[in-house]
């Protein structure tokens, strides 16, 4: 079962992760030569059917992508669409757009570090399970994380596909005083967001560093949400510096127009989701990526979890290259959108109108927000009368899959290398970690995760996918 | 719908088991139930998780007393999973609009999915879908269909609840309307000239859109008694185009409100395919 070089892996349904995929590696003689994630989450052509529709209908449509982040598409949606009809949306409506992200930011999060992720640190198949010995931490979570649902209720109509978006901003703002029972809660949540940084930092870190550039939008003054430039900062090998390197790398911005000529998409054959390169290269996007460009722009409080948590200080550019301490990243973001929605909310005054008219012209318009998971950009081209003529979606997990690929051949290589013997349930195990800890949402672009290892000789290919 | 015969329920007795499936969807109708955190841990206490895999990593074979479907046949090998599923589940409840009536990728119903295909794909040729998404009923026996895109949390915990007692769940099917009158919130139609899908729509998310001021968008499906042809001359008098109405009735469940179009709308000016 464990001799080199002629290992063959099926392993069955991946958890804790949204969407279906799977994973197929190649071993040759002891070196792992291919990784292949494969998302067989039954393609849903949003793109296709978005022709024909009117340029009001995206941000409620393009929402049933995913059920985890539709705010996420319904923000860069709207952006998009105001960008090709040459409208700009500021002030108090910008700033309850940003409120309303940081609610999908704070249960996201939340949900992904209480319920799905921190199961792999304590042995644990799920939140439930984990509820029996832990149910304090367990209960803070869905405390904090219904704190969040609070506001996308109370501001969208609901917590899933809120209803209350539109174009040029809302169909109703919130009345003087209307968010102060809002507030008392999130003062609540704030304290117990502070309590999960330190629950989360005191876990067991194994060893691990990315070696890809990082793709994040950046906004001087603040952490990156709802807007921003794209940024890159530059993969470690390409200074001659080991993956991992904790220190800040030359930074590159490019404006969200230039999206479509500086990332590439290809199809590759196993999947359903196409994959995205930068310059040619893998990178990644979501939590680490951000931290690392954005992490001096967080708030002094989340700035201070970040030291508490042991990242080390971001007002400083420390970044953090280890995936498996991303569960400490989310959190500090979790605290910080909590901070901002609190920020937000004492200084709010209701606009004037809910929204800014946005009269459709032909033209383009590119729009890109952060997803809880990553950079999400949107596209699309109007006729004269405003019905959609192309749109372009790149979610975030189709951009990390490349490396994605990459951590799991490094994390297996490794294992690998110590000549361990891993059994098939270790293996694994450690390929399932190393999915979640970069939280994708295979809805977008996955459930089950089939391991397959191969030995390249016998070049046998595991049978298509389901 | 028959009631479910309580498992036995003596010292040793197992609690009943509850699974929850995903097909073509977004996850947002089984997220609706990780989003009940008051109740998470109480359903939790009740029933034994087998298989959830959003939540758990731990799954247990069937058969199972209880299980949720969510998403919509796209492919031939969830056409098969989906009559698997049926066989190994004692009571079979479909969630949201994508398992009840097709969902939003039931669009491609209406178009021409090889077109589709290419639209997105570089090489359509790797990619297997069927022409069309339809329900989980148009494939296998279910026991009993939960509308909304999303589901509505409250009325998940009723159908769990029901179940788990042994009686029918409690879900009305008169229209968005009788929420608003129950909210108390003003006719958006009536007040505002805001045009609004209510007077068709399945009740159950509370009447949200109207409360926030827009006309009900469709996001439950066709109510029990849906009168279109005595909607369609008031969305138009509201300033909406025939495509307008077309495409409204055409989105989120776009497969059930056709049905209606075809058995009540009949010359309602709503026929033809979307753009
Ligand atoms: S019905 Fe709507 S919310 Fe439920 S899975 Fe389908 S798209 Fe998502
Ligand atoms: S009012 Fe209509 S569109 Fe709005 S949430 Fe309810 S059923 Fe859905």
């Amino acid at each position: 079962m464990t001799h080199r070089g002629s290992r063959v892996l099926h392993v069955g349904p991946l958890a804790r992760v949204e969407g279906e995929g799977a994973l197929h590696l190649t071993v040759d003689d002891g070196t792992v030569t291919g990784a292949e994630l494969r998302i067989y989450e039954p393609p849903r052509f949003f793109e296709a059917f978005l022709r024909g529709r009117s340029h009001t209908e995206p941000p409620d449509i393009t929402a049933r992508v995913c059920g985890i982040c539709p705010v996420a598409y319904q923000m860069s949606a709207c952006r998009a669409v105001e960008d090709a009809c040459g409208v700009t949306v500021d002030g108090q409506l910008a700033a309850l757009r940003r409120l309303l992200y940081c609610g999908e930011w704070i249960e996201s999060q939340i949900l992904h570090i209480h319920l799905l992720h921190a199961p792999d640190f304590l042995g644990v198949d799920g939140a439930v399970e984990l509820a029996r010995t832990q149910r304090a931490h367990v209960e803070r979570g869905l405390r904090i994380k219904q704190a969040g649902n609070a506001i996308l209720e109370q501001l969208g109509g609901r917590a899933i596909h809120p209803v209350n978006v539109r174009l040029g901003g809302f169909h109703r703002v919130p009345a003087t005083g209307e968010l102060g029972p809002l507030a008392e809660r999130l003062r609540r949540a704030r304290d117990d967001a502070w309590q999960t940084v330190c629950w989360v930092a005191g876990f067991d870190f194994p060893d691990a560093g990315l070696d890809h550039a990082l793709l994040a939008l950046a906004e001087p003054g603040r952490y990156a949400i709802d807007s921003g430039t794209p940024t890159v900062m530059a993969a470690p090998h390409t200074h001659g510096l080991p993956s991992g390197t904790a220190a800040p790398l030359p930074l590159r911005q490019f404006p969200v127009y230039a999206f479509p000529s500086e990332v590439t998409e290809e199809q590759v054959p196993y999947s359903t989701a196409l994959q995205a390169a930068l310059d040619g290269e893998r990178y990644l996007t979501g939590s680490l990526a951000r931290y690392a460009i954005s992490g001096r722009w967080l708030s002094p409080l989340a700035q201070e979890a970040a030291r508490a948590g042991g990242l080390g200080d971001p007002a400083a550019g420390k970044v953090c290259r280890n995936p498996f301490r991303s569960i400490v990243v989310r959190a500090v973001e979790a605290l910080y959108a909590i901070d901002e929605a609190l920020r937000i909310i004492d200084a709010y005054e209701p606009p004037p109108r809910p929204y800014v008219a946005v009269p459709p012209r032909a033209g383009t318009g590119h729009g890109a927000t952060e997803a809880p998971r990553g950079l999400l950009y949107h596209r699309y081209t109007l006729d004269a009368a405003g019905l959609i003529t192309a749109a372009t979606l790149v979610p975030p997990t189709s951009q990390n899959q490349g490396a994605i690929e990459d951590d799991l051949r490094r994390l297996v290589q490794a294992r690998l290398d110590t000549g361990a013997g891993d059994t098939e349930a270790e293996l694994t195990a450690l390929c399932e970690r190393g999915i979640r800890n970069h939280d994708p949402c295979i809805s977008c672009s996955a459930h089950f995760l089939d391991l397959t290892v191969d030995t390249v000789d016998r070049a046998r290919r595991s049978p298509p996918c389901p | 719908m028959s009631a479910p015969r309580p498992a036995p329920r003596n010292g040793a007795a197992p609690r009943p088991t509850l699974a929850v499936f995903k097909l073509a969807s977004c996850d947002g109708c089984q997220l609706t139930l990780l989003d009940c955190e008051d109740e998470l841990l109480t359903v939790a206490g009740r029933v034994e998780i087998a298989h959830f895999l959003e939540a758990s990593s731990a799954v247990r074979p069937g058969p199972y007393d209880l299980a949720l479907v969510e998403g919509s046949v796209t492919t031939p090998q969830d056409a098969e999973r989906v009559r698997e599923i049926r066989a190994a589940a004692r009571f079979l409840v479909t969630i949201g609009a994508c398992a009840t009536a097709g969902g939003i990728q039931a669009l491609r119903d209406f178009a021409d999915v090889e077109e589709f295909r290419a639209t997105v794909y570089a090489r359509p040729d790797y990619i297997a879908t069927l022409a069309t998404s339809t329900p989980v009923s148009a494939h296998v026996p279910v026991d009993f269909e939960l509308r909304g895109c999303p589901i509505d949390r409250g009325q998940l915990l009723e159908v769990i609840t029901a179940f788990l007692a042994g009686r029918k769940p409690d879900v009305p099917d008169h229209s968005v309307c009788f929420a608003c009158k129950r909210r108390g919130t003003v006719c958006v139609t009536v007040a505002h000239g805001t045009p609004c899908l209510g007077p068709v729509t399945h009740a159950g998310c509370g009447a949200i859109c109207p409360a926030y001021g827009r006309g009900c968008y469709g996001c439950f499906g066709p109510s029990g008694s849906v009168n279109l042809p005595a909607l369609i001359p008031l969305l138009r008098r509201d300033g909406m185009s025939e495509d307008d109405v077309r495409r409204a009735l055409r989105t989120y469940n776009a497969a059930s409100f056709v049905e209606v179009e075809g058995a009540g709308a009949g010359g309602a000016g709503v026929k033809g395919a979307p753009s």
